[in-house]
């Protein structure tokens, strides 16, 4: 029997083309925009690291504004700038690392940020009222900063491993180091191990940091890029090169967990606040970022995640357990000896690139 | 039913087709074309990309370190794939000649595992595999009892087992990467392999029998060659994806674990040049097409079975 199927008769056809065509307006419509430019909606959208916000925070700020704020998570500086590079997808506040402020800036996608709507920076130490690769602060807000440094297991390690030597150039714990996973801070601490500075950009100084890392890879156990600090606690590594902020997060669940800043010294970064370009509630990420800024809210940030904060007000309010940590605020001569991570510029970053790809080859 | 041509109704045909077209032109021929496109561009500044079609991008992927790096990678999806293989084919012959109430629940047991996001089976794997994982424990219980049997026939004090337990270093290296790999492809083998035996006229393996061969003889003779569709099946659903993997290498690899597909995510978020990671990404896929071309041209010249 070859009838056709009723499903295929003229009158159909006409029905199915309808169909089509509502559907086709009605996805038209879904993307026109939305609400006028006058009053924004109560939403913020927060892009930010993980880990990296006090415990109630966001419903503080709920609580406090009512506007609703969304939290997404991205594991490294280099992923939020590729999520950026191609348009803002709809974030409104992001928080980049000082070096990544600097390349964002020349990519020009940071918006410039209108002070009087964040009252709250005068709660900062003067040190950080401004910054060198942002001046008078105009796209940044700093949220916290810190140092790299060797997270140890003080058992299994002779005394204070006070240097990059035990992790850079020495096989006394084969087999039980871990380094960082980003080329830049891995190449860069070993150029200033040599005695060069951390953001050389000289090709024969990083090929001899280059060398010096393959001859110390079969000592090396991984590239841990973000877990240094669980491979330190489960012991699967007794040395590891980690933020501050990170080791000092697990050295609660184990006392004999301990952190160090090589006196060769190490990477000084800083994480700031800003608003990239594009951002589809400007006015509630202002508020957001002067909300963040107020002494009790950092007081509240600073405790649960342990890091170094650059709010006057707020360190006024923590305990001496915190402000007098050596691993979270350095001596002056310990800070002395730290380099801030600076932008290298395009050709720059791809020599790290290259010399990182020949360092896992090898 | 005899199936239609689909000349004679031209209209019914391209209406089934449109949705599996449009996702094949949008979702795939589309972003493709971009990034190959991409691939003759040049890096003008930070964010900005400037179509030269120059090749440039592909003179620099052919030096000595990436060919390094795309060796080390075929090389490593070899193994993989070789030993899926091994390991998939008895799996899917017993699934075959299992009772049939048995069938169902065997093929779950296989494919449940893709029920899991690959990244917590990953991590799952690097719970069991470390140091103080779930292999070690068992391994080291089985050594406190080795000395506990030792110390009661008065052996003890000799320390026949070591002075101490040694954890057998399973993650962090090679071997990690490659039973990782076995461990997340296993069911793109087994699965068309297995629908490939369910298809074997078991009728041949009697006759096979009966005419005098052997048990391994019949496996090497009627066996493979009957089912060779699948095995090519199951060698490229599992050694493609395995080539541009990034993820295993990643979290289960130790300092050298480094395979192209991390290469091209690097270029692509830290090193910030896109250009050149789309030119590696093609580079792999003119490999892969060269290859499909090859085994096509032989299938047509070789006069083989008709499979």
């Amino acid at each position: 029997m070859t009838r056709r199927s009723p499903l295929l008769r003229p009158t159909r056809r006409n029905f199915m083309s309808g169909i089509a065509g509502v559907a086709g307006v009605a996805a038209g419509l879904t993307f026109l925009p939305r609400g006028t430019m006058a009053d924004e909606e109560k939403k913020l959208s927060f892009y930010n690291w993980d880990t990296y916000i006090g415990e109630t925070t966001l419903d503080d700020f709920n609580k406090a504004t009512g506007i609703e704020a969304k939290m997404d998570l991205y594991a490294d500086n280099a992923e939020l700038f590729a999520k950026l590079k191609e348009g803002n997808p709809g974030y409104d506040v992001i928080v980049p690392t000082n070096d990544y402020v600097e390349r964002m800036l020349k990519a020009e996608i940071l918006e410039t940020l209108d002070h009087s709507m964040i009252p709250n920076m005068s709660n900062l130490e003067t040190a950080f009222q401004d910054a060198n690769f942002d001046p008078g602060r105009a796209h940044t807000v700093p949220y916290m900063w810190g140092t790299i440094g060797i997270g140890y297991r003080g058992k299994k390690v002779e005394g204070v491993p006070a240097s990059w030597k035990w992790l850079y150039d020495s096989d006394k714990y084969a087999g039980k180091i871990a380094l960082l996973g980003d080329a830049l801070t891995v190449i860069g601490h070993a150029a200033k191990y040599l005695g060069h500075s951390l953001n050389t950009k000289d090709p024969a100084q990083i090929k001899q940091a280059e060398e010096l890392i393959i001859a110390q890879k079969k000592h090396i156990k991984v590239f841990a890029n973000d877990n240094g600090q669980d491979l330190l606690l489960s012991g699967e590594v007794n040395l590891t090169q980690e933020w501050n902020g990170d080791i000092l997060q697990v050295m609660e669940e184990d006392d004999d967990i301990g952190y160090v800043v090589p006196t060769e010294g190490g990477v000084l970064w800083q994480d700031c606040m800003c608003i990239p370009k594009g951002a589809p509630h400007p006015k509630n990420a202002h508020a957001f970022m002067n909300f963040i800024l107020d002494a009790d809210v950092g007081a509240a940030i600073a405790d649960f995640i342990q890091y170094a904060t650059p709010n006057r007000a707020a360190k006024g309010k923590m305990e001496d357990s915190y402000t007098k940590n050596p691993a979270i605020f350095p001596t002056e001569e310990t800070l002395a000896k730290c380099e801030p991570a600076l932008y290298l510029g395009e050709e720059a970053t791809r020599l790290y690139d290259e010399a990182w790809t020949r360092i896992k080859a090898a | 039913m005899v199936l239609e041509n689909w000349k004679t109704n031209r209209f019914v045909f391209w209406v089934m087709s449109l949705p599996g077209t449009f996702w094949l032109v949008v979702f795939f021929l589309a972003p493709l074309s971009l990034v190959w496109i991409l691939s003759f561009g040049e890096k003008t500044g930070i964010l900005t990309i400037d179509i030269t079609w120059t090749f440039d991008n592909y003179i620099r992927s052919f030096e000595a370190v990436y060919l390094k790096v795309i060796w080390k990678s075929i090389w490593i999806s070899f193994l993989a794939t070789v030993l899926c293989l091994i390991i998939a084919y008895p799996i899917s012959i017993a699934i075959s000649f299992a009772p049939n109430k048995w069938k169902p629940i065997l093929l779950l047991a296989v494919i449940l595992p893709f029920w899991i996001n690959l990244l917590i089976r990953t991590y799952a794997l690097i719970a069991v595999l470390r140091t103080r994982g779930y292999v070690n424990f068992t391994l080291e219980w089985f050594w406190d009892s080795a000395n506990a049997i030792l110390a009661f026939i008065g052996l003890g004090s000799f320390q026949l087992l070591g002075a101490e337990f040694d954890a057998l270093p399973l993650l962090y290296n090679d071997f990690a990467v490659i039973a990782g790999l076995v461990y997340v492809f296993m069911p793109f083998m087994v699965l068309p392999l297995y629908a490939n035996v369910e298809k074997l006229d078991k009728s041949y393996l009697e006759a096979s029998l009966d005419l005098g061969a052997g048990h391994w003889r019949t496996l090497r003779s009627v066996v493979i060659p009957l089912t060779m569709p699948g095995i090519i099946s199951g060698v490229i659903l599992v050694f493609i994806p395995a080539l541009g993997t990034f993820l295993i290498p990643d979290l289960l690899g130790g300092t050298n674990a480094q395979m192209i597909g991390n290469v091209i995510e690097r270029q692509f978020k830290a090193a910030n040049d896109w250009p050149f990671g789309s030119a590696l990404s093609f580079l792999l896929m003119y490999v892969t097409f060269g290859a499909l071309a090859l085994r096509a041209l032989l299938s047509r010249e070789g006069g083989g079975m008709d499979v």
